[in-house]
């Protein structure tokens, strides 16, 4: 190879670098080298003033499977997940295709519908707070109006999970919307006068044409659900705190408590590296799987 | 003709917010026919097609298909296939789903379906290409998916939306023999809009032409070549369009008209024996022709064709003669007068 080929190859690559420098040295710092430092950490015992921290290899993971509040909390978390991410999807589709037709109030509806996800999290949890209050709260008041007694939301282990599911639900539900309209923008019009002309119903089109091109937006609405759903844990800090007896924990949630309150870090580090672990499989089987049934254009 | 007209347009109106979209379309188009919606953008002619398709509504008028009324008609009930300018093809759906997605609608039973996909993509030389998505094709192959689609169905009327027009100048051209073979072979009554006036006129059994959502002319292409109704068909119509000429300019004529002169039947003669004198303002070898461009204060799209490369410099005065049997004579608001 000539001499300036060369040159201009390795000017290339010097380029490619120093445009990639900026990203790896911040996820260097605040991703990559946290999770191996975590991932270090969780294989050492907790110090104390007897007894020095010493390697106890994979011990700490296997008290956390003995516990059997961390098995509660992967419960309420699939729960959790498993409730908030499809019904938010489902939403957000059906608002989405709602505000995308020729209504009236196009553009109030789209803003209403996206007003949760401005409002910052501890606000909302807040403004929840009080729909939810037993007696004062707006659900009471509605409910005694028909002579329903009061009901308390949040502090019963029966609805304070689903409490914290409906607000994650009214929170997300408008932020995914805003992804659907905008790929709902990117169909041609004519597609729908195509689909018309051979009389196909609007169901029909909407599960044949509307659904599949909407499909790489669904995959990453998907993924961003999911991991939303380990999350997202403000509203449990004003709402629930976790309680009552763990009905509500979640387990971001279970971790800063172990960390911060019971200041076992060595076992937060261990649940840390289980989340990553499962939400990295998950996010790959959703990437690699659904990826190649997916149509990009 | 004695049969009723296949596809009748009565006095048909639109509007677009109190503007004007359409107005006073009245057509004939009879069974078997090739129609072709001519003129300028924004002329109305495809808002004409899309009232006939049945994707608006006309806020007056009526539309007749076959004899039925169809004037507020689902799309789907006038048995009629489309053809979009930009193909609408699903991208996510292959070739062979893509030209049975009606028939499936429709719930034609599968056989008769592979049966008709078969003989369609035959038709339009796609066999080989049933697997293949919209995005793996070229612009060509697309174009003949969505006349695939538009034919499947065996419809008897089909509606192109300048199908041509994302085309290469090569391409266009045989595919221009393409659509129009197809049109006779199946026998289907087709209407086609179209912005440019080589496509209608080298198609068509009829040309409307279209201008401000109002009907110029209709009539077959030699009929608007050979008399247009108003100047503006005539400054429409052929390459190069028909010149047209003040008649202050020329003696012998009354004045305040307008005469129209094609460029065919303009000669160049000896300086002091023409009837007009201009400039050359251009040249332009066209191969087999040079079409030289005329200047003159009361004339406009002047031009003359001379045989092979025949070159004139810019700037040249020369003189120009015509017989009168070749002129056309418009009255001062562009009507044609009779002769």
């Amino acid at each position: 190879m000539s001499a300036h080929a060369n040159l201009e190859r390795r000017r290339q690559a010097i380029y490619g670098w120093l445009l990639l420098s900026p990203a790896a040295v911040l996820l260097t710092v605040f991703a990559f080298y946290p999770s191996i430092a975590t991932l270090w950490s969780s294989t050492f015992s907790r110090g104390t003033r007897r007894k020095p921290t010493e390697f106890v290899g994979s011990e700490n993971y296997m008290d956390l499977f003995a516990d059997p509040i961390f098995w509660q909390v992967v419960k309420n978390n699939l729960f959790y997940a498993g409730i908030t991410i499809p019904v938010s999807i489902f939403i957000a589709l059906a608002m989405a295709l709602w505000a995308n037709s020729k209504i009236s109030a196009r553009g109030f509806v789209r803003t209403a519908y996206f007003t949760p996800t401005v409002l910052p999290m501890i606000a909302a949890a807040n403004l929840w707070l009080f729909f939810y209050t037993p007696g004062l709260g707006v659900l009471d008041q509605i409910g005694s109006m028909f002579g329903l007694p009061s009901v308390n939301w949040l502090g019963q282990p029966e609805t304070a999970l689903w409490a914290i599911i409906i607000v994650t639900i009214w929170k997300e539900a408008g932020f995914f919307m805003i992804f659907y309209l905008a790929a709902l923008q990117t169909i041609p019009e004519d597609l729908k006068e195509a689909a018309d002309i051979e009389g196909t119903s609007r169901w029909t089109y909407t599960r044949r044409i509307v659904l599949p091109l909407l499909m790489p937006t669904t995959l990453f609405i998907a993924v961003n659900a999911m991991i939303n759903s380990v999350k997202l844990i403000d509203h449990l800090f004003i709402l629930t705190k976790g309680g009552p007896s763990d009905a509500s924990k979640l387990i971001l949630y279970y971790i800063w408590e172990m960390a911060f309150a019971f200041f076992d870090a060595p076992h937060a580090a261990a649940m840390t590296i289980l989340v990553i672990a499962v939400l990295g499989i998950v996010a790959a089987v959703q990437f690699f799987y659904l990826d190649k049934r997916t149509h990009y254009q | 003709m004695t049969a009723s007209p296949f596809v009748v347009l009565k006095d048909v109106a639109k509007r677009w917010n109190g503007q004007l979209g359409v107005e006073g379309i009245s057509l004939e188009i009879p069974e078997g026919s090739f129609t072709a919606l001519l003129g300028p953008s924004g002329c109305g002619k495809s808002t004409t097609l899309r009232l006939l398709a049945g994707l608006e509504l006309p806020d007056e008028g009526q539309i007749f298909i076959d004899g039925k009324d169809v004037t507020t008609s689902a799309a789907s009930d006038r048995n009629l296939s489309m053809v979009f300018q930009s193909y609408a093809l699903f991208p996510h759906l292959s070739v062979a789903e893509n030209v049975v997605f009606g028939l499936k609608v429709r719930r034609v039973p599968k056989k008769e379906r592979q049966e008709k996909l078969h003989r369609a993509l035959e038709i339009t030389g796609l066999l080989g290409y049933e697997n293949r998505k919209p995005g793996e094709l070229s612009g060509g192959q697309r174009q003949r998916v969505a006349l695939a689609r538009a034919i499947v169905a065996g419809q008897r009327l089909c509606l192109m939306d300048e199908p041509l027009s994302n085309l290469d100048a090569k391409l266009r051209n045989s595919v221009r023999k393409d659509i129009k073979k197809l049109q006779r072979d199946l026998g289907i009554t087709v209407v086609y809009v179209t912005h440019d006036q080589t496509e209608a006129m080298s198609m068509a059994d009829t040309v409307v032409l279209m201008k401000d959502g109002h009907i110029q002319q209709v009539g077959t292409p030699e009929n608007l070549y050979n008399s247009p109704n108003n100047t503006f068909v005539a400054e429409f119509v052929g390459a190069p369009p028909m010149a047209l000429i003040g008649t202050d300019a020329l003696s012998g004529f009354e004045q305040g008209k307008t005469i129209g002169v094609r460029a065919e039947n303009i000669q160049i003669v000896p300086k002091g024996e023409g009837r007009l004198s201009c400039t050359v303002n251009e040249s332009e070898f066209l191969g087999s022709e040079t079409l030289i461009g005329l200047d003159h204060a009361d004339a406009a799209g002047l031009c003359v064709l001379k045989p092979g490369l025949s070159m004139m410099p810019e700037g040249d005065q020369i003189d120009i003669t015509f017989s009168d049997e070749h002129l056309h004579v418009f009255d001062a608001a562009g009507q044609r007068l009779a002769g």
